[in-house]
This record gives C-alpha cells, sequence and structure tokens, in this order.
C-alpha cells in the first residue's frame, strides 16, 4: 500500500543528528539581518560553519561539498533547522537557484570549479536578471555579452538584484546575439561583482537596509567559460532556474510551521482580549503551514519517483507567499498598538514579528509577481490561450 | 515515507471514472433533475459489478480487503461524477465501521450483503443529520455519543427531506422502533461514532476534491470556447487569474485530504485535525471552483441548461454533510489554540521519535 507517511529508522536516525549538531552550533543571539553589511558577514561566517560539519548542502553529491543526501532527508534538515532557529541562508541565491540549474547544465569544469566553493559559502551568489525596463517582462531585458574571442565584453544596467551589495559573484542573463528579440539570442552568464567595469549600487529596501542592488555594466570583460550552456540558451536555462527558485528549495515548510508555531504561542498570549475572529485566522496559518509541508513531501515523493516538476512550481510559489502574508498580517493584528513598535524600543518584545511582516509583503511580488504565476498556470498548467 | 498512490490504486480510479462516464453522464444526471430518476438501481448494479461495495470489506466477506487509501481515489471519483448513490457512505463508512463490531451475529450476517450491494444501507450521525439514501434501501445505521443503532429499513420512520442537489435523496429519521436493542453502547459506541465521523469527513472532503475538479474542468472548457471583445475570455488575465487560484486551492487541498487517510481509522486529536483540516480545505477548494466557474460562465453558469449547477449543488451539498464549516473550524481551533497539540516543523507526520 502506498501513501505511506511514516520516517524509516534511519530517517529518524539522521534527524537526531541534526538536532545534536543544530543544538550545538547554532547561536545563541540571532544575528543580525543578513541585509546589512554587519549582518551579512556574520551569515557567510555562519555558512562557513555549516560547511565545516559538511551541512551546506546535503543533497549534493559528496565532490560538490553535499552528502549525497535524498530530498527527504532535505526536508527533515529543514525542519531541524528551522526548529533550531538557525539563520537564513544568505547563499541562498546560490545554493538553491544556480546551484541545481549548474547540476543540470554546467560543463564538469563549471560544476567542480562554482559548485564547492558555493556549498561551503566561500562565494556568495546575487542573480542579476531584472533590469528598469524589464521585470515582470523579463525577455525585454537589454543588457549586452559581445563576444570578443575567448571574452565577452558587458554592458547594461541590471536592478533589484537580492544580496547583490554585498555578493561575490552573479548569475545574469544577456543579450549575446546582436539585433535579437524576446526571448531569443540570449546567455546565462556568471559574472563576478567585485571586478573591473563591475559597479554596485545598493538600494535600501524598506526597512532601510540594502537588500538589493542596481548592477551597472561598463565594458566589464569575462571569460566565454563563464557562459553556462549554449548561447542563446540563456531563456531556457533562466526558466529553469526560476522552476527551482518557486519549486521545491527556496521556501521550506519548515520556516512558516516555525512561524505558525509561535503565532499560535501569540495567541494564547493575547487570546483573552482578542477578537475571536483571529482565532480562526490563527488556526488557517497553522493549517495552510501544515498544507504547504504535506504539498512539499507529496512532491518531494513525486520527484523520487522519476516526476519533474514545471509548471507546479508557480503553484508553490503563490501559497507560500499568500500564507506568509496572512500569518504575517494576523501576528500585527494580535500584537496591537505593540506592532508597529521598532527593534529596540523598550516595549518591544519580539522584533522578529515586524521584521517578518515587512519581508512577507516581497513575497508575492520576487521570483516572479504572482500576477505572473497565475498567467502560467493557466497557459501551461490549464491550458488556456495566450493573451 | 512516500506520498505517491499505486499504479493499481490508480487503475482502480480509472476504471470508476470510465464506468462513470457511462452510468453517471451529465446527461443521466439532467434526467435526474428533470424529475425521470429511473436508472437508480441500474447505476447501483453497475457499481455492484464493480465490486465497489466491497472495497474495504473483508475478503471472507467477498470483499477486496484493502485499505482507506484504496478508496480515498474511489471518493474522489464520485464525486467528479457527482454520483447519486451513496456508494461512499455504504462501502467507505458503513462497512468499515461495521467490521470493528463483527463479533455481533447479525452484523456478521449483514457484510456480505453490503460488499456485494445486495444489503442497502444509509448513515446518519450527529453530524450528518441527512442520509442520502440508496435506492431500495434495507437498513439503518444511526448513532448518537452513547449508541449505536443497526435497524432493518422497515423499523425507522422516516421523513424525505428533498435537498437542492437532486442527486442526494435525503431522508431524516423521525422515530426508531421502540425498544430497539443498540449494537455497541459506552466507550464502544464513542469510538465507532468518532470513526465514522473521521470517515464520513475525509471521504467527502475526497468527493468535494473531485467535484471541484470537474469545475474547473468545464470552466476551462468554456472559457476556451466564449468569445468577446474577438477573442476566447480565456486569454483575459480577469478569467485567467479566477481559475489559476482555483488550481492553487485545489493542489493543497488534496495533499491535505491524501494525507488524512492514514488517519481515519485512529482516534485522538491528531486524527481530529487532521480530518477537519481536510474536510475545511476541500470544501473550500470546491467552494471558491463553484463560485468562480458561475463568474466565468457568465449568465449561462445561471442557467438550468447549462450542466455547471450539477456540480455546483453537489459542492454546496457537501460543504455541509459529515460536519459542517462551523464544526470542524471549531475542532481545529481548539485543538491547535490548545495546549497538547504538538505543533512545529517537527510534526507534520505522527513519529515515534
Amino acid at each position: 500500500m502506498a501513501v505511506e507517511l511514516q520516517f524509516t529508522p534511519e530517517q529518524q536516525r539522521f534527524r537526531a543528528e541534526v538536532r545534536a549538531w543544530m543544538q550545538a552550533h547554532v547561536p545563541a543571539t540571532p544575528l543580525k539581518t543578513l541585509e546589512s553589511e554587519a549582518g551579512f558577514a556574520q551569515h557567510r561566517q555562519w555558512e562557513r560553519t555549516l560547511a565545516a560539519g559538511n551541512w551546506g548542502m546535503i543533497t549534493w553529491p559528496a565532490q560538490y561539498g553535499g552528502r549525497g543526501a535524498t530530498l527527504i532527508d532535505w526536508l527533515i534538515f529543514e525542519e531541524e533547522y528551522y526548529r533550531a532557529n538557525a539563520p537564513l541562508r544568505v547563499n541562498q541565491n546560490g545554493i538553491f537557484l544556480l546551484g541545481p540549474t549548474l547540476m543540470e547544465f554546467g560543463t564538469p569544469e563549471q560544476k567542480a570549479r562554482f559548485l564547492p566553493k558555493m556549498a561551503s559559502g566561500e562565494e556568495i551568489w546575487a542573480q542579476g536578471w531584472s533590469e528598469p525596463q524589464a521585470g515582470s517582462d523579463l525577455a525585454a531585458l537589454r543588457a549586452t555579452a559581445v563576444r570578443d574571442g575567448d571574452t565577452y565584453v558587458l554592458r547594461g544596467h541590471k536592478i533589484w538584484s537580492s544580496r547583490a551589495a554585498f555578493a561575490d559573484w552573479c548569475f545574469c542573463i544577456f543579450r549575446t546575439e546582436e539585433g535579437s528579440e524576446r526571448h531569443r539570442g540570449l546567455s546565462f552568464i556568471l559574472v563576478p561583482l567585485r571586478h573591473p567595469g563591475v559597479r554596485v549600487r545598493g538600494i535600501r529596501q524598506i526597512h532601510g537596509e540594502p537588500g538589493f542592488a542596481e548592477i551597472f555594466f561598463e565594458d566589464a570583460r569575462v571569460p566565454v567559460a563563464n557562459r553556462l550552456g549554449e548561447a542563446g540558451a540563456g531563456w531556457h536555462i533562466a526558466m529553469a532556474t526560476a522552476g527551482f527558485e518557486r519549486g521545491l528549495m527556496l521556501r521550506s515548510p519548515a520556516r512558516f510551521q516555525v512561524a505558525a508555531l509561535k503565532l499560535v504561542q501569540l495567541w494564547r498570549h493575547h487570546a483573552e482580549k482578542a477578537d475571536p475572529a483571529l482565532a480562526s485566522a490563527v488556526a488557517q496559518a497553522w493549517m495552510d503551514a501544515q498544507a504547504y509541508a504535506l504539498n512539499t513531501y507529496r512532491t518531494a515523493s513525486r520527484l523520487m519517483a522519476g516526476g519533474s516538476i514545471g509548471v507546479e512550481a508557480s503553484l508553490n510559489k503563490i501559497f507560500w507567499s499568500e500564507l506568509d502574508l496572512n500569518l504575517h498580517r494576523t501576528a500585527m493584528s494580535l500584537m496591537g498598538a505593540r506592532a508597529e513598535l521598532a527593534p529596540g524600543a523598550p516595549d518591544c518584545t519580539d522584533p522578529s514579528w515586524l521584521e517578518g511582516f515587512i519581508f512577507s509583503l516581497a513575497g508575492p511580488v520576487y521570483a516572479g509577481t504572482n500576477e505572473i504565476q497565475r498567467n502560467l498556470i493557466a497557459e501551461r498548467l490549464l491550458g488556456l490561450p495566450r493573451g | 515515507m512516500d506520498f505517491t498512490f499505486t499504479e493499481e490504486q490508480q487503475m482502480m480510479a480509472g476504471a470508476f471514472r470510465d464506468l462513470a462516464a457511462d452510468i453517471c453522464s451529465p446527461e443521466a444526471l439532467r434526467a435526474l433533475y428533470d424529475g425521470q430518476d429511473t436508472q437508480a438501481e441500474a447505476r447501483w448494479q453497475r457499481l455492484a459489478e464493480m465490486g465497489l461495495f466491497g472495497v474495504l470489506a473483508a475478503e471472507s466477506d467477498g470483499g477486496m480487503g484493502l485499505g482507506d487509501t484504496d478508496f480515498v481515489l474511489l471518493a474522489e471519483e464520485a464525486g467528479r461524477c457527482a454520483l447519486p448513490e451513496p456508494l461512499v457512505e455504504q462501502a467507505g463508512v458503513a462497512v468499515p465501521a461495521l467490521r470493528e463490531v463483527t463479533a455481533v451475529p447479525e452484523v456478521a450476517a449483514l457484510l456480505p450483503q453490503l460488499a456485494s450491494g445486495v444489503a442497502r444501507i444509509a448513515v446518519v450521525h450527529p453530524n450528518n443529520p441527512y442520509a442520502n439514501v440508496p435506492p431500495a434501501l434495507t437498513h439503518w445505521l444511526a448513532c448518537d455519543a452513547e449508541a449505536v443503532y443497526l435497524l432493518e429499513a422497515g423499523a425507522v420512520e422516516v421523513v424525505a427531506e428533498p435537498s437542492v442537489d437532486a442527486g442526494r435523496r435525503l431522508q431524516r429519521p423521525a422515530a426508531m422502533v421502540p425498544g430497539a436493542a443498540p449494537l455497541a453502547g459506552g466507550e464502544v459506541a464513542r469510538e465507532l461514532t468518532e470513526r465514522l465521523l473521521n470517515r464520513g469527513a475525509l471521504f467527502t472532503a475526497a468527493q468535494s476534491l473531485g467535484v471541484a475538479e470537474r469545475m474547473l474542468h468545464i470552466s476551462v472548457e468554456y472559457a476556451k470556447q466564449r468569445h468577446q471583445f474577438g477573442k476566447p475570455i480565456g486569454s483575459y488575465q480577469a478569467i485567467k487569474h479566477h481559475l489559476a487560484t482555483v488550481a492553487v486551492k485545489l493542489e493543497f487541498a488534496r495533499a491535505v485530504v491524501y494525507a488524512a487517510v492514514a488517519h481515519v481509522g485512529a482516534l485522538g486529536s491528531r486524527s481530529l485535525a487532521a480530518v477537519s483540516h481536510a474536510k475545511l480545505a476541500a470544501a473550500d477548494a470546491a467552494d471558491l471552483a463553484a463560485r468562480s466557474a458561475i463568474q466565468v460562465h457568465g449568465a449561462m453558469g445561471y442557467s438550468w441548461e447549462v450542466d455547471l449547477h450539477f456540480y455546483m449543488k453537489r459542492a454546496w451539498a457537501l460543504a455541509g454533510a459529515w460536519g459542517d464549516h462551523s464544526f470542524h473550524a471549531r475542532c481545529v481551533q481548539a485543538l491547535v489554540c490548545g495546549e497538547a497539540f504538538p505543533l512545529g516543523p517537527d510534526q507534520t507526520f505522527e513519529r515515534t521519535a
């Protein structure tokens, strides 16, 4: 009989191993936000600690700094990771997005060059796709890479690149074919950020920290060997990356389950005076986090049985971003007058709710807006005609 | 840890879907809505020929001896075709409940009859006061918190309660024969009643998934062929986004329903929460599918002519059956907001760690 929802003894032992390691290593005081320069450095250090325990990216093969773990092991790892309140992964664009893309499209040399340093946190990655005139309409991008012998000469302007202010590398899409339009003539190119002709300017987010940046390419030169896949295959590869971004790994269910647990505790604290209707919002937050977790296990089972994740990733992205927003809005309602208190205010007992609320507002926007996701679902999953 | 259905489970669901396309087509439902309910017995016979009433019955009773996980996809198919007959109540709810009390000779004698479809049973529960009654009803299974009764149809005085869903022939027992002896009482009755509700609610949720998917499918097909302003309406974002939102709700409700199957035979707070969550999530998905479907269809969706209303009405009916929204929402709230419930990322599944 299938649909067997029990962990094996090996999986339970693995959980115990992760739990023990996290208990011994997770910093007792929370790190500064990874959107700040000091916080970024702290998070970089944490990545080194993780890598020293061989926890950098457990699903990768050992030769690239992983453990060859299964997706179910990965979910167990994440559950224990978030349960221990371990720091956010500063290299998420690398390990969750570029990593799997390299695994699929990279040459052996590229994999050997980039993956181990990604898993170890030595090189932190940002993503350079959006441009001032190419946001949701990504195919309108204009930045160019012109071939000159064994190098590409890069010109153009990328923007809204998360963590680019302090990162080391950026994976970008450039127009490599002169006169090409839309999805054609694009290439996927890996670019060092501290490099002649590359200028990075942080952009302050609504919380005040430079969580994203714009990047100016002014005749920067990178080797052609930094191109991932064939020239002109950039769009195809980028869509695979976007699938990873919206798919299984970027937002672990565990993250929301911890938030739901904290929300229940917040409810218990305020239950006496709270609007009873908020009880149903609290219960809904728990149900949604649980549903997201269950569906993630379901997806993992399907992938392990040889299936693939395609446009289903868009269903995922809408669900987690909306559940995160609703969960944090409920918390803000429960906190009442204290909700507005900034970190450091004497009466601010838990700054993570305000930070989490502000962060949750970005969810329906980044990784492809939820409107774009709905278009993708309608056209690719339901088969409705393009507009 | 494996969340996939076996090939056999999917094949059985596929076979039932094919049968349903034959015996429970929109035309068949239309006849029923027009008051020509002549095919109920024929449909029952076809379901019986496929062995569907015995899926959860013991092999020694002529059944297939399968488990709840094997039944959930069948319940989903019953929803997809808006099957009028209470296959789910008889095969998915009554049979596994009665298998717990086979020490009673009357039950032991009845089970093979139920598994073959010769006997026909209706089930009432405090959370399911209106029973969907099979053609040529032979027995009632009735319960409250103190006692469970198995009664012959003639021993119960009933009141018919017509439903907005012409595919459901509802009856409410008005009086039992005086002095009827309960099948079980005390703790046994309490446990039986809880498990009856678990299976009733969970397999109702599975039906809601099926009917939601049917409405989504009908709406997508309509949006592809209906033109306005010179283009198919399905090419407009306003329509796309309605239907995409239904797809999101449905996908995540599905995971919750499939996971809850593991809990229906168990007692306790974890099972109650899982089953109530499943019922709520599936009913929400079906409700959104119905509202979106009518909006996508415009005035056509409000007409008797278009098939949509058969499925919409089934969605409304299932929402209140086997525990309504308030019942299940309060159940989840009380458990999750209470002190003893296992919460947190390591508690997605029951563990023995």
